[in-house]
C-alpha cells in the first residue's frame, strides 16, 4: 500500500463507439465518487471534467467498440499509455449492439440511412477492444453494474484480483431467493447462458433475462434454444434474442446463426 | 416416533394456538407461503398465511400452482425453495475487519436468511427436508471445526414436520428411504386430516415438542383419526412421481465413470447450477472478500457456490473440471456415491427439486436408470475415489 499512498494512481476513462451509459455508471457512484477522487487521480475523463493530465496512466477504463480506422489507431495509443487497461460494457467487451452490422452489408445500410453516404467513414465491423490490444480485465454488462465497477477499481488500486465471477445469472437468481420464471411461469429467460453480474435483476421482477452481460463461462445455447422453442418461441425470435447487445459475442453469434431470421435466411 | 397413545388432535384453532405459542416463546415462526406463483418459505403469523387450497403440479423443468378442491393448508409437495435458505443462507457475513492504528480489529458476523432472526420455528418442513437437515448437521457440525454460524441457528430451531398427502411428479423419497412421513428429527409431527372436520393429528418427537403439545390444551386423537393419518401416508407412498433403484449405486457409478451417458446428459445440461442451488443438501460455498476503496475496512462473506461453474474447480492455472460432462458427473457421483464414503449416507433425499427446477428438465432418476440399463464398466479403470482432485472438489 505504501506505493499507492506515496502517489495516487492516475485513472483515465476513454470512449469509443458507445452510448456513454457505462461512463454514466461511474458518475452515478455518487456516494463513492468523493472517496474515489481521494484515492485516485482522475486524470482524463472528458465526460466528467475538462482537466487533462498527460499519460501514462495507471488504470484506463475503456468504453465502446472499434468501428472506424481512426479508433483502431487510437486504441493502440491508449494501450501504449496505460499500465492497466480494463474494458467496460458490452460494446467494449463484445462489440455492442452496433455489432449487428457484422452480420449485414454496411455499404447498403449507409446508402439507405444517410443522404451523403460518402461522408461516413466506417469499418465493416464493430469489434471489441480485445480484438485490437491486450486487455487486463473485461467488465461485462449493458450497462455495467455500479458495485462491480467499484470492485474492479478498488481491486486495481489495491493490486488484487477483482471479485467478479463468470457463472450464470441463475446462480445469482437462486441466491437471491427468486422463483424461476421459466420453470414456474413458462417465461423465456436467457439466465442459464448469461454471465452473472446484474444480481438477476430482470427475473427479480418476473421478467426473463435479456442477456445484457453476454455469455457465461460455460454455455449450452443449443440446449437452451430447444427449451425456448418448446415454450412456444418462434425460430425467428430465438434468432433475435441472441442478437442484442452482445450479438457478436462468439457463443451468442453462433447460436443466432442456427435460427432463421424473419427474412427467411439464417442472417 | 413417540407411541400412538401420545397422538393428539388439533383443529384449526389449535394450529393457530401453536403458531401463537411459538411466537410468544420468542421464535420467528416460518412456514409455507405463496409468492411469485410458488410455495416458498415465509413469515407466518396466522394460519391464513399458509397456502390454503393450493397444490402444485411438478414435472421435470416445470412447476405450476394448482387450485385444490379442498381447503388443505399443506396440500402441496416440496416447496420451491428449501429450508436450507433459512438454516444455511445463500449469503452470510462471516466477519468484518477494520484497520486500526496498530493493526486491525475483527468483528464476527451474524447471519440470518432474510426472514428474520433466529431462533426459528419452522412449520411444514417435509420428511425429505428433515433428512436434508440431518445431513447438514453431520456435514457442517460433526467435523474438526464445526460451522458455528450454522450451529447457532440450528441449535434452537423448532421443527414441525407435516406428512405429505399429495406428492408431486418429481418426488421419490420412498426410493431414498426418507419419506413421505418423518420418523425422527422433529419436535412435532402433524398429519393433516380433511374429513368432516379439518384436524391435525400431532405427535411430539422431542421433550420440548411434548411440552408445547401439553400447553396447547389439545384432545387425545381418536382411533379413527390415527388410522386415517396412517392412510394418508400409505396413499402418498403409493403415489410417488418417480423411483430410483439405489441397489449398489456406489459401485454402479464408480464403475461407469466413462459411460457414454455422461456425454448425452452434457449435451442437454446448461451448466447453469440451478440443481445445486435448489438441492437441500448441497452445501458448497465460496468466500467473497470486499474491501472499501480506501482499503480501511474489509468484509468476508460466504456465498452458495456450485460445482457447475468453472471458477469452482479453479486451481492454480486453470479449471480442473472444464467440461460440462465432468461437472454433471462430479455432481451426480458425489450426491449418490462418494457422499456415502464421505458421510455415511446418500447425499440425495429424493425431494425432486433438481428435476423440477432444472430449466431443461434433466432428471437424476432417469440418468441413473439409463446407466443401470446399459452398464459399461471402464476396463482397468482408476476409480474416481482414488483421484484426489475429483473427490476433494465435492466437499
Ligand atoms: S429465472 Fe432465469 S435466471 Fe433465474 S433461475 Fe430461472 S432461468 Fe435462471
Ligand atoms: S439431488 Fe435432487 S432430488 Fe436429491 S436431494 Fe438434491 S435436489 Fe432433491
Ligand atoms: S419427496 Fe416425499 S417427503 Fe419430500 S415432498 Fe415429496 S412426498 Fe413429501
Ligand atoms: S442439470 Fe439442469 S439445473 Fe443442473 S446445471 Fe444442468 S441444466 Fe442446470
Amino acid at each position: 500500500m505504501t506505493t499507492v499512498e506515496a502517489r495516487r494512481p492516475t485513472l483515465a476513462v476513454w470512449k469509443f463507439a458507445s452510448c456513454d451509459g457505462c461512463q454514466l455508471t461511474l458518475l452515478n457512484c455518487e456516494d463513492e465518487l468523493l472517496e474515489l477522487a481521494g484515492r485516485v487521480d482522475i486524470a482524463y475523463f472528458p465526460e466528467a471534467t475538462r482537466a487533462v493530465v498527460e499519460g501514462p496512466y495507471d488504470l484506463s477504463l475503456v468504453e465502446g467498440s472499434v468501428t472506424t480506422a481512426g479508433d483502431a489507431a487510437r486504441i493502440q495509443q491508449v494501450r501504449a499509455s496505460s499500465r492497466r487497461l480494463v474494458t467496460i460494457g458490452a460494446c467494449a467487451t463484445a462489440g455492442g449492439i452496433q455489432a449487428l452490422r457484422n452480420f449485414a452489408d454496411v455499404a447498403e445500410f449507409r446508402a439507405v440511412v444517410y443522404a451523403r453516404p460518402e461522408y461516413v467513414d466506417t469499418l465493416a465491423t464493430s469489434t471489441p477492444i480485445s480484438a485490437h490490444v491486450p486487455v487486463d480485465f473485461e467488465l461485462r454488462g449493458c450497462p455495467i453494474d455500479r458495485a462491480q465497477l467499484l470492485e474492479v477499481i478498488a481491486a486495481f488500486v489495491q493490486r488484487r484480483r477483482p471479485r467478479v465471477t463468470a457463472e450464470s445469472v441463475c446462480v445469482e437468481c437462486k441466491r437471491r431467493g427468486n422463483v424461476c420464471v421459466t420453470v414456474a411461469h413458462g417465461t423465456p429467460c436467457l439466465g442459464p447462458v448469461t454471465h452473472a453480474g446484474c444480481g438477476a435483476l430482470c427475473p427479480s421482477y418476473d421478467r426473463g433475462c435479456y442477456g445484457c452481460f453476454g455469455p457465461a463461462d460455460t454455455t449450452n445455447t443449443g440446449s437452451l434454444s430447444g427449451r425456448l422453442v418448446e415454450l412456444g418461441m418462434p425460430e425467428r425470435d430465438v434468432h433475435r434474442v441472441f442478437r442484442t447487445f452482445n450479438a457478436a459475442a462468439p457463443a451468442f453469434a453462433a447460436e443466432s446463426e442456427r435460427h432463421p431470421s424473419a427474412a427467411g435466411g439464417a442472417r | 416416533m413417540t407411541d400412538v397413545e401420545s397422538a393428539v388432535a388439533l383443529d384449526l384453532a389449535g394450529l393457530q394456538a401453536l403458531v401463537d405459542l411459538l411466537a410468544a416463546e420468542g421464535y420467528t415462526v416460518l412456514g409455507p407461503t405463496v409468492r411469485a406463483g410458488a410455495v416458498v418459505p415465509g413469515r407466518v403469523t396466522t394460519v391464513d398465511d399458509l397456502p390454503r387450497g393450493w397444490g402444485d403440479t411438478q414435472e421435470p423443468g416445470s412447476y405450476r400452482l394448482r387450485r385444490r378442491d379442498d381447503e388443505a393448508l399443506f396440500g402441496y409437495a416440496a416447496d420451491a425453495i428449501s429450508w436450507k435458505s433459512v438454516l444455511f443462507p445463500s449469503r452470510e457475513l462471516m466477519w468484518s475487519g477494520t484497520r486500526t492504528a496498530d493493526g486491525f480489529s475483527i468483528t464476527a458476523g451474524e447471519g440470518s436468511g432474510g426472514l428474520g432472526d433466529p431462533p426459528y420455528a419452522i412449520l411444514g418442513i417435509r420428511a425429505c427436508d428433515l433428512h436434508a437437515v440431518a445431513i447438514h448437521d453431520r456435514v457442517l457440525q460433526e467435523r474438526a471445526l464445526p460451522d458455528v454460524h450454522y450451529a447457532a441457528r440450528r441449535k434452537d430451531a423448532f421443527l414441525v414436520t407435516v406428512s405429505c398427502s399429495d406428492p408431486s411428479g418429481t418426488c421419490f423419497c420412498v426410493s431414498m428411504g426418507t419419506g413421505p412421513r418423518a420418523e425422527s428429527g422433529f419436535d412435532l409431527a402433524l398429519t393433516e386430516l380433511l374429513g368432516d372436520e379439518h384436524t391435525f393429528l400431532a405427535r411430539a418427537g422431542s421433550e420440548r415438542g411434548r411440552t408445547v403439545l401439553d400447553r396447547l390444551g389439545s384432545r387425545p386423537a381418536a382411533d379413527g383419526e390415527v388410522v386415517a393419518a396412517d392412510e394418508v401416508v400409505e396413499r402418498s407412498t403409493r403415489r410417488m412421481g418417480r423411483t430410483m433403484d439405489t441397489t449398489d449405486i456406489r459401485t454402479l457409478l464408480y464403475d461407469n465413470a466413462d459411460h457414454p451417458r455422461w456425454d448425452d446428459v452434457a449435451s442437454r445440461c446448461l451448466s447453469c447450477g440451478n440443481c445445486t442451488m435448489v438441492c437441500p443438501t448441497c452445501f458448497c460455498t465460496s468466500a467473497e472478500d470486499h474491501t472499501s476503496l480506501a482499503g480501511d475496512t474489509a468484509e468476508h462473506w460466504r456465498v452458495w457456490d456450485s460445482c457447475f461453474t468453472s471458477d469452482f474447480s479453479y486451481l492454480h492455472g486453470g479449471s480442473v473440471r472444464s467440461s460440462t460432462k465432468s461437472r454433471y458427473r462430479q455432481w451426480m457421483t458425489h450426491k449418490l456415491a462418494s457422499w456415502i464414503d464421505q458421510f455415511g449416507t446418500s447425499g440425495c433425499v429424493g425431494c425432486g427439486r433438481c428435476l423440477t427446477w432444472c430449466p431443461v428438465g434433466i432428471d437424476i432418476t432417469e440418468e441413473v436408470a439409463a446407466i443401470r440399463a446399459d452398464p459399461r464398466p471402464t476396463a482397468e479403470q482408476t476409480p474416481i475415489e482414488q483421484t484426489p482432485i475429483e473427490q476433494g472438489g465435492g466437499g
